[in-house]
């Protein structure tokens, strides 16, 4: 009987709060690309956005390739089985343009992101804020001393028709489009998301932001990032994700690509809170040339499938690839996450540290790929996996892969899986904190360490979240 | 020794396997038992590159057309491999096969007969002993991607031995068997069946040994153990078959309540070599040590598969799989640990390590973990690097030449698994096999 009590306390102290996004205002879109996919929603939205004719050609194309590829359910989880791509809505928009001042966004959007908390925090510490509602941003503003530095923050349909000499060769390089089936269907559908230029030595100090949040039921979000930093350059960037909760199942694939020059810092944050019907099969990757950086710093909490393995291409020497990872796992979701390091010059190195935490039925995947191949020398990666298992039937899995050839080249990979012990429980209730805070406590201690590497507010908003969830639960 | 050309009709040829089988007419549960492998075979594709149990093999060089079943050596080829095989001086018992027929067949010491000990070799325990081997034999499920080969050597069974330990008797020299291939392009099929009843202990030795050094071959061994409560089992099996020989491997071990398991598979020989080991924990108190050691060299390929499956908890299992390459040499590592919903408390630990010796080998690792139970202590760790350049510079500040140097840390680096083996003749000729890879690499 104990027993019983203490598993569903344990439940309850870890339910996941997602009341602060989910409510939802009524839907009227000037632009409806209908339900389903076909050539046809393909050109709409090509004619929509005005586009040039490659870009409609490259939609195509993609088509043609997300249409051909099979499930990769061969090694993903069968639930993929149930995403219906012929009852979703690709592009929905009110026709807005995104708009520089907070006054003229129309009043029911402006509602939805005040509730967020947007941009009360562009206020605090933010050089630029986008946000973006279903298919299209409706607000975005970056501060001006950026923009006289040259700094470029815009949609991809400006970026590719504004500044084609920048985005065009880089655009579809990093992820190509048949990568696999969802970049494939990013690509045939892509609307929104933020494409960055950062020039030559210029270092932005404070984060860049992007907002997402879908509105509409059935609705599906394929935003489309690019991020260049010139030679030299330093960005942060920090995206955010919410969605009421809906009947029906709603997917989100994006495509993220960063591309780090000669010397440049990338890093990119996200924190992901999904509500728990959302497929969110995301694909995101980064080049780094010669003794540049790319750092993705990502913690998954909502969904109810994430797929996602963030990438770095170690394409010059000395470059620096790092993955830090929190994925929460509760009842009825699955947080299938990694990372990939691709090495491909001489002295790089990378890093992947990923922690998960598996809360009643809730399973969390570690996936990893490391490749060193014969023709390069000293090359190191390092990768950390823990788990830990909250309830009695809570799962974890770790599949990593590593591949290893060359001279001096060496690899290291360590997995653990444990539960928060009987007795640090025991020693934080007889000083006087409740089963549930002394969890909470063990929980956020577990990820304390990666939890530190996220900017000030992101990193308090983090541990409010796991607070959340593990209050009333146990262990 | 002369070579003979492999026969027009090989394994693949229906009409030769439905041949032999006849033979079993008066054992019909056995020839049901070679024809349903024989259907299997026929019904599965070989793996291909995008099949997740073969990832990273290679694939496409897999090939089984070209072998045949040999016929029984002649008298003093087979005195010749006899006296080759005596490699274990306190054997229990010794069997020797030569191109997959049976030369020498064990003669046990009277007490092990009177307490019931069997160590047969399988063609005769098909008829002396029915009632064992439909309990035992090939019950265990294929689980980790070598369906084809297993329903082959299903199809081809008749070599290998049993060897069957009653409730309580204790037997501590080892059973040793040593499996010859001879005959250029012999098929192979090694079968070796364990049962250790309750409280029971035994020791095997298998030696998968050529004739000549460059062979070529196609083995398809299996190897199942049946471990009951409180047995206490360990095998040694050495895989040095010669150096164009392909070599698939498919161990399953089952172990009961409280049973002691340890294994220790050794490779140096064949041109690819898969093995296949699955060990299912059944009773709580179980303690299960799975070992690996290899050195692979030139174009070879070791490409070993591990599962440790915790069905039942209160349980143990440690795996430790080390590789040291040379040449070109390629080595897959892929293990994963299983642990079932109720499978609380259970300790399950896998460490990968493997030694790159020249900068064109290739070590790939996929360590896995499935747990579905939160009162566990799991983890794996995997690593792939270089002599340390720190250990290399002592030993040469000592004189010691590079060249020697590195063979002796790589050697070093060995010792840890050898030192599993726990018999000191035998541990003996596993290090002079590992050691002579690296002279000839």
């Amino acid at each position: 009987m104990a027993e019983i009590d203490e598993s569903q306390a344990q439940r309850e102290a870890i339910e996941v709060d997602r009341s602060k996004g989910d409510f939802k205002y009524e839907e009227n879109y000037t632009f409806d690309a209908g339900v389903g996919l076909s050539a046809a929603t393909v050109d709409y939205i090509a004619k929509v956005k005005g586009e040039e004719e490659w870009i409609r050609e490259f939609r195509q194309k993609s088509l043609k390739i997300f249409q051909d590829m099979p499930m990769p359910t061969h090694w993903a989880t069968a639930d993929l089985e149930n995403i219906k791509f012929e009852d979703i809505r690709y592009y929905l928009s009110k026709g807005q343009k995104p708009v520089r001042t907070w006054e003229e966004v129309p009043d029911d959007v402006k509602k939805t992101f005040e509730r967020l908390g947007i941009p009360e925090s562009e206020r605090k510490f933010l050089a630029g804020v986008e946000a973006q509602f279903d298919s299209e941003a409706v607000y975005s503003r970056m501060k001006e001393e950026l923009e006289k530095l040259g700094v470029i923050f815009c949609g991809p349909t400006e970026g590719l028709r504004d500044h084609p000499e920048i985005f065009r060769k880089w655009f579809g390089k990093v992820i190509p489009i048949g990568d696999n089936k969802f970049s494939a269907l990013n690509s045939a559908v892509f609307s929104g998301g933020s494409f960055i230029y950062i020039p030559k030595g210029v270092k932005v100090a404070q984060p860049l932001q992007a907002y997402f949040r879908i509105n509409a039921e059935n609705f599906g979000q394929f935003e489309r990032t690019l991020i260049i930093a010139d030679e030299g350059s330093e960005v942060t960037y920090m995206e955010g994700c919410t969605a009421p909760k809906f009947e029906t199942a709603t997917l989100h694939s994006a495509v993220v690509e960063l591309v780090a020059l000669k010397g440049a810092k990338i890093q990119y944050i996200t924190v992901q809170n999904w509500s728990a019907n959302v497929f969110n099969l995301v694909t995101k990757r980064g080049v780094a040339e010669e003794d540049a950086e790319v750092r993705w710093i990502d913690c998954n909490i909502g969904s109810r499938l994430t797929m996602k393995y963030p990438g770095v291409v170690l394409r010059g020497k000395r470059a620096r690839g790092e993955v830090l990872s929190i994925a929460l796992a509760n009842d009825g979701q699955h947080q299938d996450t990694g990372a990939k390091m691709i090495h491909a010059a001489d002295d790089t190195t990378s890093n992947i540290i990923a922690k998960s935490i598996s809360v009643g039925q809730g399973r969390s995947t570690y996936r990893g790929l490391v490749h060193i191949p014969k023709t390069l020398s000293n090359c190191r990666n390092n990768t950390e996996c823990d788990a830990l298992l909250i309830n009695e039937h809570s799962r974890t899995d770790t599949y990593p892969a590593i591949s290893v050839r060359g001279r001096k080249n060496s690899v290291q990979h360590e997995a653990s899986v444990s539960k928060v012990s009987a007795e640090q429980i025991f020693y934080m209730m007889q000083r006087g904190l409740s089963e549930g805070e002394a969890m909470s406590l063990a929980v956020n201690g577990f990820v304390n360490d990666l939890v530190k590497e996220f900017p000030m507010e992101y990193s308090v908003e983090l541990k409010r979240l796991i607070e959340l969830q593990m209050e009333g639960s146990v262990g | 020794m002369n070579v003979v050309a492999p026969a027009p009709a090989g394994i693949l040829d229906a009409a030769r396997q439905s041949a032999e089988t006849a033979q079993f007419r008066a054992q019909d549960w056995f020839a049901i038992l070679r024809q349903q492998g024989w259907h299997t075979f026929q019904s599965l594709p070989l793996p291909h590159r995008d099949d997740d149990k073969w990832r990273f093999s290679d694939t496409r060089s897999l090939s089984l057309e070209g072998y045949a079943p040999a016929p029984a050596p002649t008298a003093p080829q087979a005195a010749d491999l006899i006296a080759r095989s005596r490699l274990i001086s306190d054997a229990a018992g010794l069997i020797v096969h030569v191109d997959g027929h049976c030369v020498l067949k064990p003669t046990l010491a009277p007490e092990l007969v009177a307490q019931g000990v069997v160590f047969a070799s399988l063609e005769d325990a098909v008829r002396t002993h029915p009632a064992l081997l439909q309990e035992h034999l090939l019950k265990h499920p294929i689980l980790l991607g070598g369906d084809k080969f297993a329903a082959l050597h299903r199809a081809w069974l008749r070599a290998g031995y049993v060897l069957h330990v009653p409730n309580g008797v204790e037997v501590k020299q080892p059973f040793v068997a040593v499996t010859w291939t001879l005959t250029e392009g012999v098929a192979v099929f090694p079968h070796a069946l364990i049962i250790a009843g309750e409280r029971a202990k035994a020791d095997v030795h298998d030696f998968h040994l050529a004739a000549r050094p460059d062979q070529r071959a196609l083995a398809i061994s299996a190897a199942d153990i049946h471990a009951g409560t409180g047995a206490q089992v360990h095998r040694l099996a050495v895989q040095a078959w010669g150096s164009a020989t392909q070599s698939f491997q498919v161990d399953n071990t089952c172990g009961g309540r409280d049973a002691l398991i340890s294994s220790v598979n050794a490779a140096v020989g064949a041109r690819r070599a898969r093995l296949e080991n699955t060990v299912r924990i059944d009773g709580p108190g179980a303690d299960v040590r799975l070992y690996g050691i290899s050195v692979a060299s030139g174009d070879q390929e070791f490409d070993q598969r591990t599962l440790q499956v915790h069905a039942a908890g209160q349980a143990k299992s440690d795996l430790l799989f080390k590789n040291a390459l040379l040449g070109k040499a390629r080595t897959i590592f892929s293990g994963l640990i299983k642990v079932a919903p109720d499978a609380q408390r259970t300790d399950a630990y896998q460490t990968n390590r493997n030694l790159l010796l020249s900068p064109e080998a290739e070590a790939d690792s996929l360590p896995g973990l499935e747990i579905e139970a939160n009162d566990v202590k799991c983890s794996h760790g995997a690593t792939t690097g270089q002599v340390s350049p720190e250990e290399l510079f002592y030993l040469r500040t000592r004189g010691i030449p590079l060249a020697v140097a590195q063979e002796l840390l790589a050697q070093g680096f060995l010792e840890e698994v050898l030192a599993k083996v726990g018999h000191a003749e035998a541990t003996e000729s596993v290090r002079g096999m590992l050691r002579g890879k690296f002279h000839h690499a």
